[in-house]
């Protein structure tokens, strides 16, 4: 079989141009929307027919980072002019800011047990995989199969067990006890994910920085880690993924303390009037840090690092 | 340098006898072949050596220092590989000084040791590179590169230009022989390819089912195989093996091949039932005087010299004679063998004992 390379004519690629335009288009409208109520005043989000175009406001972020309380327009007048930009906002709805709101410590929250538990997960992952991979472990198809069975099931089949016992064990409400939750769900996909990425890389980079003089453990991180990257900063995506975007388990188990964003959100509609730019403005906020964690794995996603440095 | 002493090393992988009671020693400054055939044995006897796997029984001696048990860092010695592995993530220059590196050796030594290691092998020019963009030569210079740059006590290869293009086996052979007259290190290389055993080789040790067949200098594994595997896994064409019913006895001279007296050296020790005589290619002449005869079914021309394959009685022959002589495949020709050259092997496949090549086998 023989196969020619022909360049695709210009209306080709027009064509193929418009579909990948149109298809990211229909992915990205959603994101879109939320991102721009976010900057709507209350009235703009609500408007029928939908506005397109409309004058930015910080009304919603406002909202969300603050309480506020309303008062008569005496009392407003006595306080004298606005002293900042957000008092000026506030103040045309006969407000008055009370103090910050709590989206901040969810948010962190959320920055904790997040990135805490894809830590722990990747860590734990990469150690199991390599062990899996390198070394004969008695049962290992076993234990492989029953660390996979654990994904079987949709984790909150086990909810109310979880809740129990969290109770008992004081690990309801702490966010050891979310970072521990998340882990157990993730370790599954992280351990097999990770063992066919170790799996990839030759065993022969290690056997030659055992013999260059390094010791196992050096022979792993010095060899294995590097070349493991582009698995590593994947399967830390998918973790953080999973946990950042977890509901269910965050609302049954979290109340003050430890509620992580996603439960506390939906709760900002209840607080006085339906404030969709406020809920707009804290989803967009919630989007940012899986946006900047991908962007800078990126190059690892891209990136063949073992390219052509071992003839198969 | 280092001498290097093999003394009854076993490998098993559970049921799976891969190395059986080997013992061998490999002087200092020698260019040492394991050769076989795949699954003999060869690599997993390299790789017992380098301490990448531990043997189930035996010992190994490195300059008289028992290391068998002790980890490949700790045995100071350089291995290439197959594949290469140069750690992709690093470019030339690290790699090289990676077992610099791993001693702790100051930075600006580094940088002079591996310069010089660069100029030897003619790839200063590629230091700064990345190792994914290597062409095959190249890569085998780099992994070189970093198996010499420390001064170990031996270098281990394991078919180190088993992935190189054929046309770029041959240069890069001549090279590493060249490289190893240069630094007279021990080497030890394993390979299937019995001409680069022949080639580069001051020693070679035949391995086969995890067996040591034969062990000694190429010419003579060449001229006076023990067994008949060496006899047919060495040499291209293969050894002719004629199997014949018969005996020799001590002193004999000749054997009578279907009905036709051939001369042998004088046999030292004697055997009987199915003997086989084995005879190199170059050694089979065509005599219309002589008594064993044979067809002539092909003629395959190699320039100065052709292979003539032959039916006889006994089983097919080939003989490599000079272009020049002219055969004609169908026509009927007498086999004469040169008499000194001849090898008789017993009915176990080991070589019987002769003026001729007991000097060969004993000291193996």
């Amino acid at each position: 079989m023989s196969y020619s390379i022909t360049e695709p004519s210009s209306r080709q690629k027009w064509f193929a141009g418009i579909l990948v335009v149109g298809y990211a288009l229909l992915t990205l409208l959603p994101l879109i929307w939320i991102i721009a109520t976010g900057f709507k005043t209350p009235a703009d989000a609500i408007a029928y027919p939908p506005k397109v175009i409309f004058t930015p406001s910080l009304e919603g972020y406002v909202n969300l980072f603050t309480s506020r309380s309303r008062v008569t327009p005496e009392d407003l007048a006595a306080l004298g002019p606005p002293t900042t930009w957000y008092d000026a906002i506030v103040r045309q709805y006969d407000m008055v800011i009370n103090g910050p709101s709590r989206y901040g410590e969810r948010f962190m929250n959320s920055v904790i047990i997040g990135f805490g538990s894809t830590f722990l997960s990747v860590f734990l992952g990469t150690i199991a995989a390599y062990a899996f991979s390198r070394f004969k472990v008695p049962l290992k198809d076993d234990l492989l199969f029953f660390i996979l069975s654990t994904r079987m099931m949709p984790p909150i089949a086990v909810a109310i067990p979880i809740f129990l016992m969290y109770r008992q064990l004081g690990l309801s409400d702490t966010h050891l006890g979310m970072i521990l939750l998340y882990t157990a769900v993730n370790l599954s996909l992280s351990v097999w994910l990770l063992k066919g990425f170790i799996d990839e890389i030759p065993i022969e980079y290690e056997e030659a920085a055992l013999i260059d003089g390094y010791t196992r453990f050096q022979a792993f991180y010095k060899v294995v880690l590097p070349q493991a990257a582009t698995g590593i900063a994947s399967t830390a995506i998918f973790c953080l993924i999973f946990s950042w975007n977890e509901y269910a388990f965050a609302v049954l188990l979290t109340s003050g303390e430890a509620q992580t964003a996603p439960p506390f959100i939906p709760t900002i509609i209840g607080s006085g009037g339906k404030d969709w730019p406020a809920v707009a403005a804290g989803a967009t906020l919630f989007l940012m840090p899986i946006m900047i964690f991908t962007i800078l794995l990126r190059k690892h996603l891209l990136r063949g690092i073992t390219f052509g440095a071992v003839r198969k | 340098m280092a001498q290097i002493v093999i003394k009854n090393l076993r490998k098993e992988f559970g049921a799976f006898t891969a190395v059986q009671s080997s013992s061998f020693t490999i002087e200092d400054g020698e260019f040492f072949m394991l050769l076989g055939p795949s699954g003999c044995g060869k690599t997993t006897t390299l790789r017992m050596i380098a301490g990448l796997e531990l043997p189930t029984a035996g010992e190994i001696y490195i300059n008289g220092t028992e290391v068998s048990q002790k980890p490949a860092s700790k045995r100071d010695i350089a291995f290439v590989f197959q594949m290469f592995a140069l750690y992709p993530h690093m470019n030339v220059r690290r790699n090289i000084s990676y077992p610099l590196v791993s001693q702790g050796m100051p930075r600006d030594q580094v940088r002079a040791k591996v310069d010089e290691v660069a100029r030897i092998l003619g790839i200063t020019a590629l230091l700064d590179k990345p190792v994914g963009g290597l062409s095959g030569g190249d890569r085998q210079r780099v992994a070189l590169g970093r198996a010499v740059v420390r001064d170990p006590a031996c270098f281990l290869m394991d078919e180190p230009l088993g992935a190189l293009d054929a046309e770029f086996r041959e240069h890069m052979a001549q090279e590493l022989r060249a490289l190893h007259d240069r630094m007279h290190a021990t080497t030890v290389y394993v390979t299937h390819d019995q001409l680069e055993a022949m080639q580069m080789g001051d020693k070679i040790v035949v391995m086969n089912h995890g067996v040591i067949e034969q062990f000694g200098r190429p010419q003579e594994i060449y001229d006076w195989p023990a067994t008949t595997f060496v006899a047919t896994f060495i040499g291209s064409p293969a050894m002719n093996l004629l199997p014949f019913e018969g005996m020799v006895g001590n002193g004999a001279t000749s054997v009578t091949l279907a009905g036709a007296e051939v001369h042998i050296p004088k046999m030292i020790s004697g055997g009987d039932g199915t003997l086989t005589l084995g005879v190199r290619p170059e050694h089979v002449h065509l005599d219309d005087a002589a008594t064993y005869r044979g067809r002539i079914v092909t003629a395959e021309y190699l320039g100065t010299t052709q292979i003539v394959t032959l039916d006889t009685p006994l089983g097919q022959v080939k003989a490599r004679l000079s272009s020049n002589k002219v055969v004609t495949p169908g026509e009927t020709v007498g086999l004469r063998f040169d008499a000194r050259s001849i090898s008789l092997f017993g009915s176990d496949g080991r070589a019987l004992t002769s003026t001729a090549n007991q000097r060969v086998l004993h000291h193996g």
